[in-house]
């Protein structure tokens, strides 16, 4: 019974969470450039305006077109729920490991790239061709990582993943450095963000995501950008539960921690936020035909990493 | 008696063949004869389903008075041949079903409906027989029926190259199939199965046994380097035997190499595996870098058949590894994940192709940079081939990831393999693995996008229209299937029970026992994966934030000119194609493996000619490996055709000289 509690206020968690990641995180960068910004909850204000206002399909479109954002924003969404927050205790932990995860996500980008050739218009285009072209390679870095993490945990499971780096064994190790470097770089690829994307932009020839979604309108496009904020949410929470995974919750701690957990989880938000806004107020937005270069260096780390312990355990 | 059942239904396919040869002018025979051959494979798949569930672990043999006189036809039923059995004959009875339907617009039915029913035939018995002669038997029939459903269309151009590269290969690769079973046999001429198991070949025969067999029926699998026969002959049938072809007649060669290697050549040696894995990690990732070339509808599709046969392969290779250790149970997980995925790709397979016949009759095309937009027409057809894309591309909770996600389970376990150099080799094959999978969601995004979504670009696919009832539904009931396959792995992987348990001694555990019907194949805590949990939920959220926002926020919608930044162009031609879908994923691995170029000519300014791009790619495969035997066989049958025009006087010369080297020969060999 606990654990269903726990996996509903994770659901209700991510969800509210994310757009307030998406805020702060448009807000610290502003704050950088010496901008004022806009404020936190500008995110929410967007979304329910966008709920309220009418639809406008275009003629080509079909009914894909209209069931993608919800599907796009369910998978999505059931995914970030399913990575522990701020305690391992989910009641639906046991349906995916992490390898399931990572293909969920891929679901989502499935359906949304066809979204962006279904009006067939060339921006949606663009966009789709660009973003399968980054997961065609972001995808099997990721599942490298995910790779090294469970020879490491002797598993896939996530909250078996999350319970060995909180436990004694698992010391420093070369392997775990790579794979949080190309975690990190996967994220910000897979997020749109820059140096691979830039989400701030409209109608600049380097976009990708934006470029995909052009044909989005009302509540069609609120479930779209609440979709790409539960993916950053979720990737700042999955790097958060492998590499600081201290405060969440165990299976078998009292109440106190679960509360202990989730102001952790806070701190790891407001941190993560934070130096991404920092990192990308610091680089520039590369070419797109510079990114593979830049995913290329991830899939080898990974690559690397399930190497190394393939030869030995201790690396 | 269900061998002996089957082997009935399968000389019934036989009759059915000369029958419809007979009876070919009558409009009513393609019905018939396509009908009969769906009852006689709907029997054969519950036959065979009813072996494999009730009596598994029994072996069924039969002698028949038939063949090599002193030895007769030996058939055999075990679980293994019982699994492909159920292959087949599902693939065969939805390709049969489609045919009820598509059969009746053939323009040319004699060169299609005598040779159908023997070509389902000669598959089925590739599975029963039990001796060389039988086996190599049934094997050559099945090429030869499906060469000549290639050359059903023989007038065009394209065609008779295909079929004559395809009779080529197919028999080099008998050939070297026979040489196989030569080696398996030994001096003593043992050609019956049993014989070989008795006695297992080892160390270097064993070695020429495996080359031989990754030859022929590797070939015959469409493995790279030796596919090249595969996306030519494919696209070229009819679009149900494509379906065959692509989703059946790939697996019974697979089964041909899990026969050998698993059952007739006995314990098998750490480096065999090498061998299938270094084979199976390049043509999972060359399969799905070629298909992402084409803009050819079916040519994709049957270089992405070259792509699961490679996963396939994969899978083997570990099982193969692993028994090689002794881990039995990492063995039987190996095999469960290959063999689920044989069956999930006859599923797709089939599918996709039975959907690019739909499309082929409703609008005559199958270059995909003429079609577009076929969603609004063909409803149903289009979401018939979405579900398969996304099962071939991996997409949770669709059967083609479950497979997948136990083909990676069992590349995690290999750290435990005591030889270095798999350990090297697995986590490389891993992440070749990992691409392709990754890169088939791009290649049919392609395919469903330009194909299906969009707008369309040419007068054939903007007055396409629904394909008839018969042929929708097979395609909606193998989409059904791959979504139960998907949903219900544990069914699957409990049925494969007695054919791990046959070929490597252990099973994965019962799935079916699991709470919640999770699929756990290892261990608790180890990795869990439940389809049914995960599709309910995002059903239930889905339906849930749909009504929601439909209910309370807004429902309100509007139909308008696409926005496309306010510039939207009237003409379609301004679309994405495939080609330009393409474009990023030529350019990063393009530009190595298919030496692509890219050439711009830009007017010079004031100039009205129009700017050209021009993509040059080059198949290296062909280039370096065919292309040079080829000119060596051509040299060698011109400088041969010079004794063709002889004189008697040289030719009687010719024959005394030989004459006379024999003797000596002789004479000295004594």
């Amino acid at each position: 019974m606990a654990t269903v509690l726990v996996q509903g206020v994770q659901l209700l968690l991510v969800l509210l969470l994310a757009p307030f990641l998406t805020g702060y995180v448009r807000k610290v960068r502003a704050r950088l450039l010496r901008h004022r910004g806009p404020p936190f909850l500008q995110p929410y204000r967007d979304l329910v305006r966008l709920l309220h206002k009418e639809v406008v399909v275009a003629e080509s479109a079909s009914r894909l077109f209209r069931v993608a954002p919800y599907l796009i924003f369910s998978a999505v969404w059931v995914a970030a729920a399913l990575v522990p927050t701020y305690a391992t205790e989910l009641a639906f932990s046991g349906a995916a490991d992490l390898i399931v995860i990572v293909a969920m996500l891929g679901t989502a980008r499935f359906f949304l790239a066809l979204a962006g050739l279904d009006v067939g218009t060339s921006f949606g285009g663009i966009g789709s061709s660009r973003e399968m072209m980054i997961a065609a390679l972001a995808e099997p870095a990721l599942l490298m990582i995910v790779f090294t993490l469970s020879l490491l945990a002797g598993s896939t499971q996530l909250s078996t993943v999350v319970a060995y780096m909180s436990g004694p064994d698992v010391g420093v190790r070369i392997s775990l450095a790579l794979s949080l470097v190309g975690l990190i770089i996967v994220g910000i690829s897979e997020c749109g963000r820059i140096p691979v994307d830039n989400p701030a932009t409209h109608l600049e020839l380097t976009m990708v995501h934006e470029a995909m979604v052009l044909e989005y309108s009302g509540r069609h496009l609120a479930m779209i950008e609440l979709a790409a904020s539960l993916k950053l949410l979720l990737y700042v929470s999955l790097i958060a539960a492998i590499f600081a995974p201290w405060t969440i919750a165990e299976a078998g701690q009292g109440v106190e921690w679960y509360f202990v957990g989730i102001a952790g989880y806070g701190a790891k938000l407001a941190v993560g936020g934070f130096a991404l806004a920092v990192f990308e107020t610091a680089v520039a937005k590369m070419r797109v035909f510079r990114v593979s270069q830049f995913l290329g260096m991830a899939l080898m780390l990974g690559l690397l990493g399930t190497l190394l312990l393939f030869v030995s355990r201790t690396l | 008696m269900t061998l002996l059942l089957l082997l009935w239904l399968q000389a019934s396919l036989l009759g059915l063949g000369v029958l419809a040869a007979v009876f070919v002018r009558f409009r009513a025979t393609s019905s018939i004869v396509y009908g009969a051959a769906l009852v006689i494979c709907g029997a054969a798949l519950s036959l065979a389903a009813a072996y494999l569930l009730g009596s598994g672990a029994f072996v069924e043999r039969a002698t028949l008075p038939l063949g090599i006189p002193w030895m007769g036809a030996h058939f055999r039923l075990d679980s293994l041949s019982a699994f492909f059995a159920i292959v087949v004959n599902l693939g065969a009875a939805a390709a049969s079903l489609y045919g009820i339907g598509y059969g009746r617009h053939e323009t040319e039915p004699v060169r299609v409906l005598p040779f159908f029913p023997p070509f389902l035939a000669g598959m089925n018995l590739v599975l029963l027989a039990d001796d060389a002669f039988t086996f190599l038997l049934a094997w050559e029939f099945m090429s030869l029926a499906s060469w000549a459903l290639v050359l059903s269309h023989h007038r065009e151009a394209a065609n008779a190259h295909a079929g004559y590269v395809y009779l080529v290969m197919a028999s080099f690769g008998t050939l070297a199939l026979l040489l196989a079973f030569g080696v398996l046999a030994g001096v003593d001429g043992a050609y019956v199965f049993d014989q070989m198991r008795a006695r297992p070949v080892d160390g270097r025969l064993a070695g020429l046994a495996l080359a031989l067999t990754m030859i022929g029926a590797g070939s015959k699998a469409g493995a790279v380097p030796l596919h090249v026969w595969l996306p030519l002959a494919h696209p070229a049938a009819p679009s149900h035997v494509s379906a065959l072809m692509s989703g059946v007649m790939t697996k019974v060669a697979l089964y041909g190499i899990v026969r050998i290697l698993f059952d007739l050549m006995g314990p098998p040696a750490w480096w065999w595996s090498v061998v299938l894995l270094t084979l199976g990690g390049a043509s999972a990732a060359m399969g799905v870098l070629y298909a992402l070339m084409q803009h050819d509808l079916k040519r994709l599709l049957a270089y992405h058949t070259v792509e699961n046969v490679g996963i396939i392969l994969i899978g083997l290779g570990l099982a193969l590894a692993f028994r090689a250790d002794g881990a039995g149970p990492a063995a039987a997980l190996a095999l469960a994940a290959a063999l689920f995925h044989v069956l999930n790709h006859s599923l797709f397979k089939s599918l996709l192709f039975l959907g690019a016949g739909a499309v082929l009759r409703a609008t005559g095309e199958r270059d995909m940079e003429r079609l577009g937009g076929l969603i609004h027409r063909m409803p149903r057809t289009a979401f018939a081939f979405l579900v398969g894309s996304a099962a071939i591309a991996a997409l949770p909770p669709l059967n083609g990831f479950a497979s997948e996600w136990l083909t990676f389970q069992a590349i995690l376990v290999s750290p435990q393999l005591s030889s270095w150099t798999l350990r090297f080799l697995v986590p490389a094959v891993g992440a070749l693995l990992a691409m392709s999978a990754a890169l088939a969601a791009a290649c049919f995004v392609k395919a469903v996008g330009v194909t299906f979504l969009g707008r369309p670009r040419s007068a054939a696919a903007a007055g396409a229209r629904e394909v008839d009832v018969l042929s929708l539904s097979a395609m909606l009931v193998l989409a059904l299937l791959c979504l139960l396959a998907g949903v219900f792995p544990g069914v699957v992987i409990d049925g494969l029970a007695p054919v791990t348990q046959r070929l490597v001694d252990a099973r994965v555990a019962p799935q079916l026992a699991m709470p919640w019907l999770s699929v756990v194949p290892i261990g608790e805590g180890r990795s869990s994966y439940n389809p049914l949990l995960l599709f309910l939920l995002i059903a239930v959220s889905m339906s849930v934030t749909a009504f929601a926002i439909h209910r309370l926020a807004s429902h309100a919608l509007r139909r308008s000119a696409a926005w496309d930044c306010g510039t939207p162009d009237a003409s379609p031609a301004t679309q994405y194609t495939a080609g330009s879908f393409a474009q990023p994923i030529r350019r990063v691995f393009g530009t190595f493996l298919f030496a692509a170029r890219e050439e711009i000519t830009m007017p010079a300014p004031g100039e009205t000619r129009p700017a050209r791009l021009r993509v040059r790619m080059r198949d290296l495969v062909w280039e370096t490996l065919y292309a040079p035997i080829g000119r060596v066989v051509g040299f060698a049958s011109h400088q041969l055709n010079r004794l063709q025009f002889l004189t008697i006087r040289k030719y009687l010369t010719l024959v005394f000289a030989l004459l006379v080297t024999l003797l000596l020969a002789l004479v000295v060999w004594h």
